[in-house]
């Protein structure tokens, strides 16, 4: 592992002809300093700790609702926090600028070395020193086997060494896979970047409610997701056409009322022409459509409320109602009916008789009051618990309002009146003081979808995978030598007839197992063990 | 089933105590020449009598004996050593039986919540020391240190962390389940051991540069310095790919679960820092104008990360993780 030197500072000292330009010195200068080692270990550090408060404070991209609420507890110092981007951070032109220099340094780094490993590759192993003894690893092989060059070589080949026989001296090299490793992995990293590059730009995404039932389908455009991002290259009109309609949504839950399964329904409309076909989807199994993914987030009842008002007239509500984050289901909602009381004669809509409610949807409610919570998350007892407002809404204001909660201006300046509350079973009326009713006749289950495209995930993925194996290549292969050289027969010698080789091998990088390696390839020449003499110096 | 791996927590705990306490017995007895002189080279290696020589004949291989460790308090110190390596073997015995009656017991792998996370990094952390400790026998004495890891960890996972046996959610329930967490845990358990030849490392290379300050001091009797560093490269260089591949693996399965395959959720991110922090040391390993103490500084820094990701980020924030039982 310490093959790599930090790039020279300088090239070779040459003498200088000309007067350099100083700009052109200063930009070499500032490339070669961007692109060694020590800088990219800092840019490395700094994209670490830049990536920090993207942890610790919320982020507009993932909870803009808890930044708001940051916003709120903390008046002062949020706003300035935000102007350095602390609430966007990995969008954030700092953060940007970390990477895009690192990234700089990388292609910078691989370039010069991709270069330098073809030419690696290319060249030839070197030819043995002229001491093999003074090498790390050294082995005189008497009478082995393979007992000339050629021979040796075919050994050595077969244990797919690069080899090369210069007369009576072998020279093998092997594992240059770490560099080339080193190098995927490295341009994959890039690959990454892309991946991630063209997903922003050209992904979409949007999330959503749907509730059951064919009433309430939702056809992919903009206007009818709650929220939706674009990326930079895409337009409202480059999303698909299809429709969703959720038919049914089933959950399974445990007796200690922990959920086991859930599983949604849905029929797919108008999808490039193909039929009308119906679909299931679950937690951890999005419905794939082809230019887009639906996946399940989350899901809940939306109350069905009956209001028949004072002239006889009935509107029904389904609104969804979220829920609170209690495990057993409690969910809060408003059911708004703004054209309630309209005078049947005029026609005219009285902006102070309209009429909502707001409340709690409980799914098993308990027996005997507090009616504040549920006790369990599926339907065993469903009641509402509801207050009635009449009066005006606001929502001609023009002032954008959540649809789950009442605008509290107009209940605090009293245009907005409370005017009784209750408990309403599955079933149950309740006759209000203008003699208007409201039954709760029952509850739709609705879905909380994401719906998503998100192009360049199968780059990341193909990426992911080469940066896997470049990386290993880079940590676990080890690049060695090994030289062999044939002495012909001694006249006179005892072991007249055989010839004596001499091994030597060099470890480049840190490798512990070389020394058994060398031994084994040694035995393998002389193809038996026994001859075998070694000598060496210390591993260190 | 669940109350006998409760016990057998109670017992490894109790087991690795004592190997602690053995260790620290053979760390009083110990006689700090013999064994800082040789332990540096591998015990199974030859190490060569002579260079050279006529055509290479001479260098007769001759065996030196690793634990040259003359004197009784050598001997008694040695015994307590080996005593203390075979009573962390039992610890990890009775510690998996923990891991394999809890699994039995929530019918299935025992990973669904914190608890049972910190359980089995703890075992793999100790399973991959006795791998090591089977290998390079002289690295014995670093056992003081891993032991009283274990017994903090589990001691903190049993009194701060325990919840019931529980069921798996929707959301875990999954083939990556077992592919992220399986990974996720066996490259913490491996960066859990990296941590152990780094801080002795520091304190040792310390030492022979001649520190006799504090922490210093602690290292004197521990093998040398070198072979400390490089172990601790081993096991991180060992690790990273398997944390990378459980990163991969994650943000897979974060597609199919929660529609994005990255979204800088909380844990997304400390596991991106500690990434970045792990290559940095790897980076600085590898590059020769810098000192093997900052890169290994750079690792206990990389595990400090491994550990906000762990307890910091279940503990202050909310994520999408938040299946750890601890509200
Ligand atoms: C996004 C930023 C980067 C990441 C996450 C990253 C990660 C890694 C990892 C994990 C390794 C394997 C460690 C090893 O083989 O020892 C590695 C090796 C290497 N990287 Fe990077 N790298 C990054 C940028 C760079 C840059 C900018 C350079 C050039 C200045 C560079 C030069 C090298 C070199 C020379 C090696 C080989 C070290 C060796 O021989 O072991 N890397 N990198």
């Amino acid at each position: 592992m310490t093959t790599v030197d930090d790039r020279p500072a300088s090239p070779p000292a040459e003498a200088p002809r000309r007067r350099v330009n100083p700009v052109l010195a200063l930009l070499r200068n500032s490339w070669r300093q961007l692109t060694s080692m020590r800088t990219a270990l800092i840019l490395l550090f700094l994209l670490a700790v830049a990536a920090i408060p993207g942890s610790v404070l919320p982020q507009r991209g993932i909870n803009p609702e808890k930044v708001n609420q940051w916003f709120v507890d903390h008046p002062d110092l949020a706003p300035r926090l935000d102007q350095l981007g602390m609430f966007e951070v990995f969008g954030s032109v700092w953060f940007s600028a970390i990477y895009l220099l690192l990234f700089t340094s990388l292609v910078g780094c691989i370039l010069p070395r991709a270069r330098d490993h073809v030419r690696a590759l290319r060249m030839r192993p070197p030819a043995a020193p002229k001491r093999l003894d003074r090498l790390p690893q050294h082995a005189v092989l008497e009478a082995p086997a393979a007992a000339d060059a050629e021979a040796i070589a075919a050994v050595l080949r077969r244990r797919r060494w690069r080899v090369v026989v210069r007369g009576d001296e072998v020279s093998a090299e092997k594992g240059y896979l770490k560099e080339t490793g080193n190098l995927l992995f490295h341009v994959s990293l890039v690959a990454v970047l892309l991946g991630v590059a063209v997903g922003s730009w050209y992904g979409w995404h949007g999330n959503r409610i749907l509730v059951s039932g064919d009433e309430n389908a939702f056809c992919n455009t903009r206007q009818q997701y709650a929220e939706a991002t674009l990326g930079p290259r895409v337009d409202s009109a480059d999303l698909p056409p299809f429709c969703l309609t959720l038919e049914k949504f089933e959950a399974e839950y445990l007796p200690s009322g922990q959920a086991s399964h859930y599983w949604a329904t849905v029929t797919v409309d108008h999808l490039a022409d193909a039929p009308t076909r119906t679909a299931g989807f679950s937690v951890n199994s999005p419905l794939r459509l082809g230019p887009a993914n639906v996946y399940l987030l989350g899901n809940g009842y939306a109350p069905i409320l009956k209001y028949t008002d004072r002239y006889g007239r009935t509107q029904t509500s389904t609104a969804p109602f979220l829920r609170t984050g209690d495990p057993n289901a409690t969910e809060e909602g408003v059911a708004a009916f703004p054209d309630a009381n309209v005078d049947p004669k005029t026609g005219r809509r009285a902006a102070d008789q309209q009429v909502a409610f707001d409340g709690l949807y409980l799914p098993t409610a308990p027996d005997s009051p507090p009616f504040v919570s549920s006790r369990f998350p599926e339907e065993r007892n469903p009641a509402v618990v509801l207050v009635a407002y009449r009066g005006n809404l606001g929502l001609d204001a023009g002032i954008p309002g959540s649809v789950y909660k009442l605008d509290q201006r107009q209940i605090d300046n009293g245009k907005l009146k409370q005017i009784g509350d209750k408990k309403l079973g599955l079933g149950e009326k309740w006759t209000l003081d203008d003699g208007s009713t409201l039954e709760f006749v029952g509850t739709q289950p609705y879905i909380t979808i994401s719906v998503r495209y998100a192009p360049g995930q199968t780059l990341l993925l193909v990426a992911s995978g080469t940066l896997l194996l470049g990386l290993m290549g880079s940590l676990f292969a080890r690049r060695r030598r090994v030289w062999f050289r044939v002495s012909p027969p001694e006249g006179g010698s005892p072991t007249s007839g055989s010839s004596l080789v001499e091994a030597g091998g060099l470890p480049r990088t840190e490798h512990p197992g070389f020394a058994d390696e060398f031994a084994q390839l040694v035995a393998a020449v002389s193809d038996d063990g026994r001859d075998v003499r070694r000598a060496r110096e210390g591993d260190e | 089933m669940s109350a006998l791996s409760d016990q057998l927590v109670t017992y490894a705990i109790l087991a690795y105590l004592v190997a602690m306490i053995s260790h620290a017995v053979e760390y009083a007895l110990g006689n700090a020449r013999a064994v800082s002189t040789k332990a540096a080279a591998p015990a199974r290696e030859l190490v060569g009598a002579g260079v050279g020589g006529a055509g290479g004949t001479a260098g007769e291989p001759v065996a030196v004996p690793v634990e040259t460790r003359p004197g009784r308090s050598g001997a008694r110190a040695a015994l307590a050593g080996r005593i203390a390596a075979w009573v962390t073997v039992v610890a990890a015995a009775l510690h998996l039986g923990a891991v394999v009656t809890r699994g039995i017991a929530a019918e299935r792998m025992p990973w669904g919540n914190m608890y049972e996370f910190v359980l089995t990094v703890t075992f793999i952390g100790v399973a991959a020391w006795l791998a090591v400790l089977w290998r390079q026998p002289q690295l014995r004495r670093l056992g003081l240190f891993l032991t009283l890891v274990m017994v903090l960890l589990l001691a903190f996972a049993e009194l701060k962390l325990y919840v019931q046996v529980t069921p798996l959610m929707p959301a875990l329930k999954s083939y990556w389940f077992v592919i992220h967490v399986s990974t996720i845990i066996f490259a913490s358990g491996i960066f859990l051991l990296g941590v152990v030849p780094a801080a002795s490392y520091l304190m040792r290379s310390g030492w022979e540069q001649g520190k006799r300050s504090f922490p210093y001091t602690l290292a004197r009797r521990l093998p040398a310095a070198a072979g400390l560093e490089r172990l601790t490269f081993m096991l991180h260089a060992f690790a990273f790919p398997i944390f990378t591949f459980a990163v991969i693996a994650g943000a897979i399965w974060a597609e199919a679960a929660w529609g994005r395959a990255w979204g800088w959720d909380p844990k997304e991110t400390w596991a991106f820092i500690s990434w970045v922090v792990y290559a940095g040391y790897l980076h600085a390993r590898a590059t020769p104008s810098i000192k093997r103490n900052v890169a290994t500084w750079i690792s206990i820094l990389g595990f400090l990360t491994m550990l906000m990701n762990l307890f910091g980020v279940n503990f202050f924030f909310t994520g999408l993780h938040s299946y750890a039982g601890v509200n």
